[in-house]
């Protein structure tokens, strides 16, 4: 996918005001199955894998002992195979192969009977996002698949092409992803007639909504958060048994030192990764780790982790911009309400 | 794709371009830059009465995906800045030989001009 199809406001109202389309064929899936398979699913992600019924799909992050997050993940629950329960698990771009590894060493360890396939080459991903995106599937899919609700999944053709229609996105808006074979790619992707959308967008519109970004909010080697830390602790199910439980339920008591939040610049700039947020003495306070200028609100909005003493909403912060102080105020995210 | 490259300028390998006739020259950045940058959403620039010195950074052009610094031209001191740019930073895009100018500066020495890409070289440069 490039950065950019027309320029990133064009794709980004698009998007917001009506509908666009992503490829995000980088995606990674993981097909599990086989009688253990729920186990092994639900013992190597946060959320309760056990509470999904066939059609339905939930986020979960992928932690490891110490609780820290490896990625986020969808999980969809397919049709049985088999008489067993099967999963198609989508963790971020270029994780397939360690995860499939992590997922089938852990499998032997715990002595569980379940098939761990590696089907990304299979598979091609494209989201359809807007408001107007329910009519477009309805025009170019089942009219069924926009009876389906927020992480609900079906089967659908498109373009004579058998797919999967997920109701879920990563920009805010109503939306849908659709998976189909690859060899298929083109025909689904020339089905849908709307503004092609590229990576510049698709970061715009999540930083807006102040969603995780795999690898850059959270990474285990450069950015170690857990769950707590990240603002994703709706994700975690303590009363399930996953790598890195005893870790997170210590953590939960005790509360974590830095929280994931929002901040809004006050002055003119665009706030950055990496950038230092510092208090009204220049004492360092946090750091951001994504940013942009909200196409929506023409404003420059970041994201990034901030001591838990400043967290409050409208608290005053300072983000340091080549040298600068500027300064900004902590925001509850979404910074777009929907 | 083909950029405007207007004859009657110079242009540096980093894009950007500047006048060369009358007391003061005027500074910015090319079209094939505004596009590589996508929309510009803010310019940091100096102050008049700044000196600036050729082919060092004298501020800043952020587009939504990216960071890039300034280079001049020339040397000499700043005689007019473009405040347009501070509330419409989109000009640039929209109108980079015209509207989207950045600086004006009055050269301490005209002969750095010669080292400067003509039209035809940074046609060249960016074919």
């Amino acid at each position: 996918m490039p950065v950019e199809f027309d320029s990133i406001r064009t794709e980004h109202a698009a998007v917001r005001e009506s509908v666009g389309i992503f490829d995000v064929s980088h995606m990674s899936e993981i097909e599990v199955t086989g009688p253990d398979s729920t186990a092994l699913m639900n013992r190597l992600t946060t959320n309760d894998v056990a509470s999904l019924s066939s059609g339905e799909a939930q986020y979960a992050c992928i932690t490891r002992e110490d609780g820290v997050i490896l990625d986020d993940a969808v999980i969809y629950r397919l049709v049985d195979h088999d008489d067993h329960p099967a999963y198609l698990c989508i963790p971020n771009a270029g994780h397939d192969s360690q995860f499939t590894d992590w997922w089938q060493t852990h499998r032997d360890e715990w002595g569980l009977d379940a098939t761990v396939d590696n089907t990304t080459e299979q598979w091609a991903m494209f989201a359809v996002q807007g408001p107007d995106s329910p009519a477009l599937l309805a025009e170019e899919a089942d009219e069924s698949v926009t009876k389906i609700e927020r992480f609900e999944h079906t089967t659908s053709q498109i373009a004579d092409v058998d797919c999967i229609v997920a109701r879920t996105g990563y920009t805010g808006e109503d939306g849908f992803e659709i998976l189909c074979p690859t060899e298929a790619a083109e025909t689904v992707w020339n089905a849908f007639d709307c503004q092609p959308c590229g990576l510049g967008a698709r970061d715009t519109l999540r930083i807006e909504m102040g969603f995780l970004l795999s690898g850059q909010d959270f990474d285990p080697d450069d950015q170690p958060r857990t769950p707590y830390e990240a603002g994703v602790g709706f994700t975690v199910d303590l009363e399930t048994d996953f790598l890195g439980r005893d870790a997170l339920a210590d953590q939960q008591e005790t509360g974590t030192d830095q929280r994931f939040v929002g901040i809004t610049l006050l002055e003119r700039g665009v706030p950055r990764e990496g950038y230092a947020l510092v208090d009204g003495d220049g004492e360092q306070i946090g750091e951001l780790t994504s940013g942009t200028m909200s196409p929506t609100l023409n404003e420059g909005v970041g994201l990034g982790y901030l001591d838990t003493a400043h967290t409050t909403a409208g608290k005053a912060v300072e983000i340091v911009v080549r040298g600068n102080r500027k300064q900004a105020k902590v925001t509850d995210v979404p910074f777009v309400s929907k | 794709m083909s950029f405007d490259v207007p004859d009657d300028l110079r242009y540096l390998e980093s894009h950007e371009w500047t006048t060369i006739d009358g007391e003061t020259v005027r500074i910015g950045i090319s079209d094939f830059a505004q596009d590589e940058l996508g929309d510009v959403v803010f310019v940091e620039l100096p102050a008049v009465g700044d000196e600036i010195n050729a082919e060092e950074a004298f501020g800043v052009v952020e587009s939504i995906k990216a960071v890039s610094d300034l280079y001049a031209p020339i040397s000499g001191e700043i005689t007019a800045v473009n405040e347009d740019l501070f509330d419409q930073p989109e000009l640039v895009n929209t109108d980079p030989f015209g509207e989207g100018w950045m600086l004006e500066v009055d050269p301490s020495d005209e002969t750095e001009l010669d080292a400067l890409l003509s039209a035809d070289e940074y046609r060249e440069q960016i074919a």
